[in-house]
């Protein structure tokens, strides 16, 4: 009994963490039907972002207000968004829409690698520590077991984000727009919708989302070169087995993922690395295109 | 035809082997490596010609370079031509257990699934401490046929090893692409339904491929692990999938020799930047790559523009 809550607290607490990192690649393949392995560097740069930022924070005199921290971390999450997002977004990508998918992975392919030196160039090889947010929110005991509260800060965290972009993209008049795009750019286009503004937008949105999770995850790891190289792939693996594109599959892929990934760390622990990969192979087996994908007719 | 091509791989393997009495020390296991990795690539372009693209071909090159690995340290096999034939063959039972399953997925799906393949067993071997975890293992030089060379002569030998299978799986790979299920590949990248509508299986056509791939790949991991003395789990980790499917984009899918040529410039431009800006050869290989993107788009072969009328 004990076990089984331990891990179902545990995949949550990994679940809410993995929605938070997966579900803007979901929403960037989604508008603009690029699957973006530099996502894994912009987790990076937000990491780095926010232990500058939180690290300045406290260096001039924050402790009075630690709490302030936090909008220290989301705001470097913004700053990641408002100049990392157009540069790569009008510098570079818009060039490859409709390109072959394939084709668009190897441009952020190249981009992740490029956006990997530029960080050692920028912020130097040594680890940065930022524990103070970590600490902030006491300790949580539940049962025989002591959580540390910032880990259910993360949860929740997970749930705001899913339910902003849920509602933004199915009950505001920006969001149709987008699924409008989604379904067909052209016609939206003749529609009077400024599609190029959409693209960005988007775009934005997702790295807004990859620094947000590398920025929330800062205080509980140290920030070192490196970091962005396993998280892109685990993202890959929550949204391709939830299906490119949704939201909600970004949900249940990151709960199947962090739920058996705590399950092998207690049941199993020689199973950690690889049963992510396992269950994104064994959902694609049964459901090629993801659980929550639509089907597409074929073109002859 | 078929004689043009003998030729051809005469002509290859003599400037090849040449280069054992003319490049230093540092540029034969250069280009032994380069050709060693350009074999696993050969794979990739198979795929490629049929419009896949493997993100995972990793597995099959660190399955290889495991099987020769273990084989040699557990049975005391040293002779090179006794392991490619033995983890050839691993890879090729693996691959027909995994060809039938992927040869219906296309795109991304395709690209993601063997990639998750991989990732399984690079999963797998870094928590295997007993076959050295993370560390991996080492593996003794290779002997030939009972001779067991030295210093340079080994050197020599395996380069000579690798150029020979380089200019045999080239040849055979080239009369593949031209064979009739070779052709079908092709047209299967154009229009898949039209294909089976003519009556052939594309899955059987993806299978085949794949297979040949698998089978590349277990030979290209071999070579590797010799020539390095070393495997590891980051044989199978998905950033050295990404460079092998870099060379082949590099190549494209228009010429076999190409695939070596993309290869060796892949290492080349590895060292160079790795000598003279040793923090930043990963950013000068990004640009590298977006330059031959962005510049070089026949390169890009199947992916980009499908180029009329020459049949590749």
């Amino acid at each position: 009994m004990d076990l089984a809550a331990t891990i179902l607290v545990d995949g949550l607490i990994y679940a809410g963490w993995l929605f938070i990192v997966s579900v803007g690649l979901t929403l960037v393949f989604g508008v603009l039907n690029i699957l973006n392995i530099a996502h894994g560097s912009l987790y990076a740069i937000g990491a780095y972002a926010s232990a500058s930022m939180v690290g300045a924070y406290f260096a001039l005199g924050g402790e009075a207000f630690p709490y302030g921290s936090y909008v220290a971390m989301i705001l470097a999450a913004v700053l990641v968004a408002l100049v990392v997002g157009p540069l790569l977004e009008r510098g570079l990508l818009r060039f490859f829409y409709g390109r072959d998918e394939v084709l668009n992975v190897l441009v952020t392919y190249a981009v992740f690698l490029i956006l990997e030196d530029l960080m050692k160039l920028i912020w130097g090889v040594n680890p940065y520590f930022v524990y103070e947010p970590y600490t902030l929110l006491g300790d949580v005991e539940i049962g025989p077991l002591f959580y540390v509260g910032y880990d259910f800060a993360v949860i929740a965290a997970a749930i705001i984000v899913g339910l902003a972009v849920w509602l933004t993209l199915n009950r505001t008049r920006v969001g149709k727009v987008v699924l409008a795009v989604i379904h067909d750019s052209e016609m939206s286009q003749t529609m009077g919708v400024n599609v190029q503004r959409i693209y960005l937008g988007a775009f934005m949105a997702g790295t807004f989302l990859a620094a947000l999770g590398g920025a929330l995850t800062a205080p509980m790891i140290s920030v070192t070169p490196g970091l962005g190289v396993n998280v892109i792939i685990v993202a890959f693996a929550v949204v391709i087995i939830g299906g490119l594109g949704s939201v909600p599959g970004a949900a249940i892929g990151a709960l199947m993922v962090g739920i058996s990934r705590a399950a092998s760390v207690h049941l199993m622990p020689e199973a950690e690395l690889f049963i992510i990969y396992f269950v994104m192979a064994i959902v694609l087996l049964f459901r090629p295109e993801g659980l929550f994908a639509k089907t597409q007719a074929r073109k002859i | 035809m078929r004689i043009n091509l003998l030729l051809a791989a005469i002509i290859a393997f003599v400037v090849l082997a040449a280069g054992s009495v003319i490049l230093p020390d540092w540029a034969m296991f250069l280009f032994a490596m380069a050709l060693a990795k350009g074999l696993v690539c050969l794979g990739i372009v198979g795929m490629m010609r049929g419009g896949v693209v493997s993100f995972g071909q990793g597995l099959y090159y660190c399955l290889g370079a495991y099987t020769a690995t273990l084989v040699a340290n557990t049975f005391g096999v040293s002779d090179i031509f006794l392991l490619t034939l033995l983890s050839s063959a691993v890879c090729l039972l693996v691959g027909m257990a995994f060809g039938p399953l992927l040869s219906s997925y296309r795109g991304i799906f395709f690209a993601m699934l063997s990639l998750a393949l991989s990732m399984v067993l690079y999963g797998s071997l870094s928590k295997m401490s007993f076959i050295g975890g993370t560390d991996g293992l080492n593996i003794a030089a290779p002997t030939f046929l009972g001779w067991a060379p030295e210093g340079r002569a080994l050197q020599m030998a395996l380069y000579i090893y690798v150029v020979a299978i380089v200019v045999i799986a080239g040849v055979l790979m080239r009369i593949y692409f031209d064979s009739e299920r070779g052709l079908l590949t092709l047209a299967t990248r154009d229009n898949e339904l039209r294909v089976e509508y003519l009556g052939a299986s594309v899955r059987n056509v993806m299978t085949y491929n794949y297979v040949f791939g698998a089978v590349l790949g277990g030979i290209g991991g071999t070579i590797a692990a010799l020539a390095l003395g070393h495997v590891d789990p980051e044989f199978a980790f998905w950033t050295t999938s990404g460079e092998f499917v870099f060379v082949a984009i590099l190549a494209g899918s228009l010429s076999v020799p190409s695939v070596f040529v993309a290869a060796i410039i892949l290492e080349l431009v590895r060292s160079f930047s790795n000598l003279y800006f040793p923090n930043t050869w990963q950013l000068a290989l990004g640009l590298f790559l977006l330059a031959v993107i962005i510049v070089l788009p026949k390169g890009l072969g199947s992916l980009v523009s499908r180029r009329k009328g020459n049949p590749a």
